[in-house]
């Protein structure tokens, strides 16, 4: 069953096209990479699914239901949890916070009960710090619970980030490059936290990576842009023989030379 | 020496001699030379001292109410400038009620907002214009000036009125951000003081530049309230109210949004927080504080106009925060009450002072050199000395710990809870 649907998403800025005519079929619980060269609107594509850029034209339907023309709060309560390939963490906040701030969606808490000390409100925050303890736990960060968020090295910050959008219970996580910037071995302990995610949330994930060798082993599905277009998809053997992504990647060139 | 400080902070009744020999030393010295300003503010100073001490903290907020209501105004009470000391008292509940409203806008929510003090006025004239004959001036129907009795009310009123003028700045200024916020702030509070100063015609409802006096004073079961002595116990009462509310709303889910918008709006939103309606939050809260303090400004003054609320203040109440340190709640409230303690005691005595030696001694300084007047340039100096040297304020902000250990505990009962549900299930 396809849980997201994109059907001919265009971006356009002025006059250059970001993205043009993309359109995909994402099944459910699956993991799909999205992947191509610098530039080719990745990022792009990830920010019109959020609301935070609005489509020129085409739509995006969660379970049937289109996105466009929400706001990025209320795709987010939709069922939409992201990560961001510049990491963005509330830097000020600590590591607990953070996460706290993810199941924002999920604690109902009206500011008056907060004040007038309601019994169930507190009963509630206490039952969300334990859970917030739960997730760092799960990402590796129990020992730096209290610890401002901006003060962590940083390959914990992209677990934290994971974190926080665990927090919110998405039906669908995007996650923007979670392995930059991380060495052989971390990009390990990620690959298989992906892998355990989408079993333990049962959430379909979404993720732009550079990295292939994370790439090929962790998707199921495969969809690579280049210049803003869509020039190939399907699984990962096909995508690594495919000669349009070996063009795109290496130039035409070296399939000329091979 | 800080092998001194090392016992001390860990032995409790150390700590609890030390302090209360403070206290007494400090009241006995306020008995004994009722008229110096020295030992009044040693005897606030306090406050401070037991902020640092590690008792409980609900010893500390008993201790703490049980110092400024009971003590201090039972020992300034021998003192012939006894109204003098409550006025600063006053004053310093007012700001600080104010400054943690503005705390929260610029503390908590990341909005710099230089037209604080419009909220402030705001407050003030929906008491002036009702507890005085203004209101018949433009009101088809009632009775004024209202009773005094109303007063009580109408701080909730001018909270009320305060909040939506809150809303009313907000929605516009949404979309803009950092320094082009400021700028409109600054020119929102302009407006509101422009408005109340020519609002006399063609519908008389602020009397204009001449401002409106004889405004009652407030009635507590018949009393009459007049004096400052018994402003401060108002003042007081509200201040402990916000800081109740402020310290409470801080680290809720409320609070946690204001400083996720602020530190990144991109991913607040993203984590399903709504933009607007947490910076309207912010704004609303914020400006019903200022609300507040100024009905019990406006009737403590019993005259209002728009001279109280130019520019200068607005400023005066975000060095404050600043000074004190931004989102500290402590911070802010020692920061408002050196500000206040600054302009109206230290620099008028040392004013004062001076015009004395040069009367005496025939030194001759200019008037125009007096401290009280140069209040611009040394509020200006003081935060450029911690622009540089303590960028975070008097006292830091200090995210909230939570207990680890306990956390750990739960979520090891939590697991274990759900694991006997779990295979109860199966067996059953």
């Amino acid at each position: 069953m396809n849980i997201l649907e994109v059907k001919n998403l265009t971006k356009q800025f002025g006059g250059l096209t970001a993205t043009s005519d993309i359109s995909m079929n994402i099944e459910k619980n699956s993991i799909t990479a999205v992947i191509g060269p610098n530039g080719a609107g990745k990022t792009t594509f990830f920010n019109m699914i959020t609301a935070v850029y609005k489509p020129t034209s085409g739509d995006i339907l969660l379970n049937g239901k289109s996105l466009v023309g929400l706001k990025p709060h209320q795709v987010s309560q939709f069922g939409i949890a992201r990560t961001f390939q510049n990491i963005r963490l509330f830097n000020e906040m600590t590591v607990l916070e953070n996460v706290l701030v993810g199941m924002h969606q999920n604690l109902k808490a009206h500011w008056v009960g907060t004040l007038l000390q309601l019994p169930h409100i507190r009963k509630m925050e206490e039952a969300a710090k334990v859970e917030a303890y739960d997730i760092l736990k799960y990402v590796g960060l129990e020992d730096y619970v209290n610890e401002n968020a901006g003060n962590l090295a940083y390959g914990a910050q992209r677990r934290l980030e994971i974190g926080r959008a665990m927090a919110a219970k998405p039906k669908v996580l995007l996650l923007d490059e979670p392995a930059a910037g991380m060495n052989p071995k971390e990009t390990e302990k990620l690959t298989n936290l992906i892998y355990d995610l989408r079993s333990k949330l049962d959430v379909t994930i979404i993720l732009i990576e550079h990295d292939m060798k994370l790439v090929m082993k962790i998707s199921d599905y495969i969809y690579v842009l280049d210049h803003g277009e869509l020039i190939a998809s399907g699984e990962p053997d096909e995508i690594r023989t495919n000669k349009k992504v070996i063009e795109a990647y290496l130039g035409k060139g070296a399939v000329a030379n091979d | 020496m800080s092998a001194l400080f090392d016992k001390i902070a860990q032995n409790k009744k150390n700590q609890v001699i030390l302090f209360i020999a403070y206290v007494v030393l400090t009241g006995l010295g306020l008995f004994l030379l009722p008229d110096s300003t020295i030992a009044f503010l040693l005897l606030l100073f306090s406050i401070l001292v037991l902020y640092y001490l590690n008792f409980n903290l609900r010893a500390k907020w008993v201790t703490g109410i049980a110092i400024l209501a009971v003590l201090v105004p039972l020992i300034a009470s021998h003192s012939d400038s006894y109204q003098t000391y409550m006025e600063v008292g006053t004053l310093v509940g007012i700001y600080c009620a104010m400054a943690l409203g503005l705390n929260i806008v610029v503390g908590f929510a990341g909005l710099l907002d230089l037209g604080f003090i419009a909220f402030f006025a705001v407050g003030a004239y929906t008491y002036a214009i009702f507890a005085s004959g203004q209101a018949s001036k433009f009101m088809p129907f009632g009775h004024y000036p209202l009773p005094g009795d109303t007063f009580w009310i109408f701080i909730f009123v001018g909270a009320l009125v305060a909040a939506l003028f809150g809303i009313l700045l907000g929605i516009p200024v949404l979309r803009v951000r950092g320094d082009y916020l400021a700028i409109v702030t600054l020119g929102f509070g302009e407006i509101i003081r422009i408005l109340l100063n020519n609002m006399d015609h063609p519908l008389n409802i602020t009397n204009g530049s001449m401002g409106i006096a004889s405004i009652t004073p407030p009635k507590f079961f018949g009393i009459s309230i007049g004096n400052a002595s018994q402003f401060y116990y108002i003042a007081l009462g509200i201040f402990l109210v916000v800081i109740y509310v402020v310290r409470k709303l801080e680290n809720s889910k409320l609070g946690r949004s204001w400083k996720a918008v602020r530190d990144n709006e991109i991913a607040a939103q993203a984590m399903g927080i709504p933009l607007v309606k947490t910076k309207l939050a912010a704004f609303a809260i914020g400006a019903s504080f200022s609300g507040m303090m100024g009905a019990v400004f406006a009737a403590k003054q019993m005259f209002v106009d728009a001279t109280s609320f130019t520019y200068l203040e607005s400023t005066m109440v975000l060095v404050m925060v600043i000074l004190g340190g931004m989102g500290s709640v402590p911070g802010v409230i020692l920061g408002a009450a050196v500000v206040i303690i600054l302009r109206t005691q230290v620099l008028t005595n040392i004013s004062d002072w001076l015009s004395q030696m040069s009367t005496n001694y025939g030194i001759p300084i200019p008037p125009a050199l007096s401290p009280e007047k140069m209040q611009l340039l040394i509020f200006g100096l003081l935060l450029i000395i911690f622009a540089l040297y303590r960028t975070q304020g008097l006292i830091p902000h200090k995210n909230r710990k939570v207990d680890v250990e306990l956390l750990k505990k739960e979520s090891a009962a939590a697991a274990l809870e759900r694991e006997k549900s779990t295979s109860g299930g199966a067996d059953s």
